[in-house]
């Protein structure tokens, strides 16, 4: 089993490489990049069943051991994010795949796409499983420089004025980052996650406290908390539908996982809880109230997303099993309805050449596939039982209750409200979108000669048809989404399992000092 | 644990410049503060270190030098060294596309700012009562109306050219009745057709 576990960064790092030196069949790359986090997947849900049951693994890379050396850990948390990531991942690649061929670049196409695309996977992996301040630092760069590029793929005008802004926050979180790794070492001497956890107990109060807060505004950054989340509207909407659907995915999810593993382990005391929680709030509200005022539908989810981070640091600020249990459920929940939206409005914007709701209208009776398509995320991520994200909030107002706290209600309170607000401006353009007919629309032309004009895509207007692939790709996410609830409890008795050993440090410290679980 | 002092200066110097750059709009000094930045970390890290000491793998004698933060820098300076390659590969790009390096604002948060983009698509007629005012108005302009900011710079030169024309005709004109008055050889002498030969008499 512990063959396994580097397998899963090392594959799609040497995917990456050889689809790089095969730039010129992208049929080869292509099947490499499916092929490769085909595999991932495969050996996630492997690592997932024997973690579960036998317990966590952790894997000394290079036969040097715990404190010097690299370690690996895979436990039930990681596990569970790696099979849900490479899950997503694969059906987004799907995706794009579809795109590439429906708009005939197999010609021209962007050599780059796939490598990249393998070394983003790479970066998001390794992540999770770093057991090691400085390897999650650098799998952060490698997932940042990978994003850098894909962000900008292209290099139109829009994308690269989107992309100096997030390349610039990015860089600079990762200085703090840095930074913050720097000063913990010269604190404890050592950036084993395991080791810190030790050490960090026993310094004076203060330097406790500088440490933490510097690693959660570096991880706040990337995983857009409300001070700190004005870069993502910002510069996610002009990106290509499945980067942006990818990263809405997985990119701050990377973030609120090393928030977790900061609360959990490295910082376990329940000191700046109050702060993460008052931000939670401010969090949810702020972002939602921006996703109100959007015409734009890609806008729209990129301000959802920045408000749903909220409820995830909900979770973790309220320091119980039970809240980390009801975020790693949420965060499995987000992960994929967040990308299911963001495709399905890749499909609307291909459909119906632009996101713009003012300029949409009668799609429905257009193509009533992208309409259910559409529909079931908007009301999973609005909270509508029976699906995913109502047994996630519901998760997540239980153990907000059982913690009773003044604070916790208010979260429980705003939480409700801006589920509701969530419902209103999804289903507000939805509405918009779908529902009404297109000769409403103000001055209603049909966008796609302009597009086909324009160049940016010549197919659409002879055929206006979708490739299956695409939609197939989006059915799948959606299956995946709807299978969150139907499997909700077994899913959610790992998630609460993972809850229970991340809750104490000791757990984490004995298995990597000492190589044996429990 | 001693501490360089020099280090320590340095480190701060690198660190405030490098803030101060990356808050400006132009590309290029963002990335040049992003260097700095990143470099003032690489020192952070070598100044936690500890003290100098002997190489290590290397020989018996203690004191060694700690190796572990010095692999940290040679990392993050190889991981500063690619990103600032793509940063200037952007710049370059923008430089083509826009002629310009600075960050421009958002046109969707200035159209948010002024309104213009609710869902009833109301006219532009409210601009100047949001809370931008007439504000959003210029910032849009100067921030997305390229062809507008050409017209401006095109007028403006044709405005200098112009008074330059004026200005040349003012010093030019009594010259020419200067010279109206007279001799007739003066008059010629202005002629270029007979410069090469009256060229050393020129003022």
């Amino acid at each position: 089993m512990t063959v396994l576990v580097p397998l899963v960064v090392l594959l799609p790092l040497l995917g990456a490489a050889v689809a790089l030196t095969q730039a010129k069949h992208p049929r080869l790359q292509t099947f490499i990049a499916v092929g490769v986090l085909g595999v991932v997947l495969i050996i996630g849900v492997i690592l997932l069943f024997a973690v579960d049951d036998h317990g966590a693994i952790a894997v000394a890379i290079g036969g040097w051991d715990a404190p010097v050396g690299i370690v690996l850990v895979v436990d039930r948390l990681a596990a569970l994010l790696l099979v849900i990531s490479a899950a997503v991942l694969l059906s987004v690649l799907v995706f794009s795949v579809g795109q590439g061929l429906a708009d005939g670049d197999r010609e021209t196409p962007v050599s780059i796409y796939y490598p990249t695309y393998l070394i983003l996977a790479t970066g998001v992996f390794n992540a999770f499983l770093a057991g090691d301040l400085f390897n999650l630092y650098v799998s952060f760069e490698i997932l940042l420089v990978a994003s850098y590029v894909l962000i900008t793929v292209g290099g139109t005008e829009l994308r690269i004025r989107a992309g100096v802004t997030y390349i610039v926050v990015s860089l600079v979180s990762s200085v703090i980052f840095l930074a913050a790794i720097a000063m913990i070492y010269a604190s404890v001497g050592t950036v084993n996650i395991a080791q810190l956890a030790v050490r960090i107990g026993e310094l004076p109060h203060d330097i406790q406290l500088v440490l933490h807060v510097m690693l959660l505004v570096a991880f706040g950054i990337k995983a857009a908390v409300f001070p700190l989340s004005f870069w993502l509207p910002d510069s996610y909407p002009t990106a290509p539908a499945p980067v942006t659907a990818v990263f809405a995915g997985l990119l701050t999810k990377v973030g609120v996982y090393a928030i977790m593993r900061t609360e959990m382990i490295m910082f376990p005391g329940n000191e700046l809880n109050t702060p993460i929680m008052i931000v939670a709030a401010l969090t949810m509200i702020v972002g939602i109230l921006g996703a109100v005022a959007q015409a734009d539908i890609k806008r729209l989810l990129s301000f959802t997303l920045v408000s749903h981070i909220g409820y995830m640091l909900f979770g973790i600020g309220l320091g119980t099993a039970a809240g980390l249990a009801a975020a790693t459920y949420y965060v499995v929940h987000h992960i994929t309805v967040q990308t299911t939206l963001f495709l399905a409005a890749g499909l609307v914007e291909r459909q119906g050449g632009t996101t713009s709701i003012n300029r949409l209208g009668g799609m429905l009776k257009a193509s009533p596939m992208i309409g259910v398509l559409f529909f079931i995320p908007l009301l999973s991520l609005g909270g509508i039982p029976p699906f995913s994200g109502f047994l996630g909030k519901l998760a997540l107002f239980e153990a907000g209750a059982q913690d009773g706290s003044v604070l916790a209600w208010v979260l429980i309170a705003s939480g409700a409200l801006v589920s509701l607000l969530t419902l209103y401006a999804l289903a507000r353009a939805w509405s918009m979108t779908f529902w009404r007919d297109a000769d409403e629309v103000a001055d209603y032309d049909n966008p796609l000669p302009v597009l086909s004009q324009v160049g940016v895509v010549t197919e659409v207007k002879s055929t206006r048809s979708i490739p299956r692939i695409m939609v197939g790709a989006t059915a799948a996410m959606v299956a995946l989404s709807i299978s969150l609830t139907v499997f909700a409890g077994p899913l959610y008795n790992v998630s609460s399992r993972a809850g229970d050993n991340i809750d104490g440090p000791e757990y984490y410290i004995t298995l990597v000092v000492t190589g044996e679980s429990e | 644990m001693s501490v360089s002092l020099v280090l320590v200066a340095v480190m701060a110097v690198l660190y405030s410049c490098g803030v101060y750059l990356l808050l400006e709009r132009s590309m290029t000094r963002v990335l040049l503060g992003f260097l700095l930045v990143g470099n003032a970390t690489n020192l952070l890290i070598l100044v936690v270190s500890g003290r100098a000491g002997a190489a290590p793998f290397y020989g018996e004698s203690d004191p060694l030098a700690d190796p572990l933060p010095q692999a940290f820098v040679l990392t993050s300076i190889v991981i500063t060294f690619g990103v600032s390659a793509f940063l200037m590969a952007l710049i370059y790009r923008s430089w083509r596309l826009a002629h310009a390096d600075v960050v421009e604002d958002d046109t969707e948060d200035v159209a948010v700012g002024r309104r213009d983009v609710s869902v009833a698509a109301e006219p532009e007629i409210a601009s100047d009562d949001t809370e931008f005012g007439t504000r959003a108005t210029a910032a849009v302009s100067t921030a997305v109306d390229l062809a507008e900011q050409e017209r401006l710079e095109e007028a403006e030169r044709l405005e200098m050219l112009h008074r330059f024309e004026e200005q040349l005709r003012r010093e030019v004109e009594p010259l020419d009745t200067a010279s109206l008055d007279a001799e007739p050889l003066d008059a010629e002498r202005l002629d270029p057709d007979h410069t090469e030969s009256t060229d050393g008499d020129r003022p």
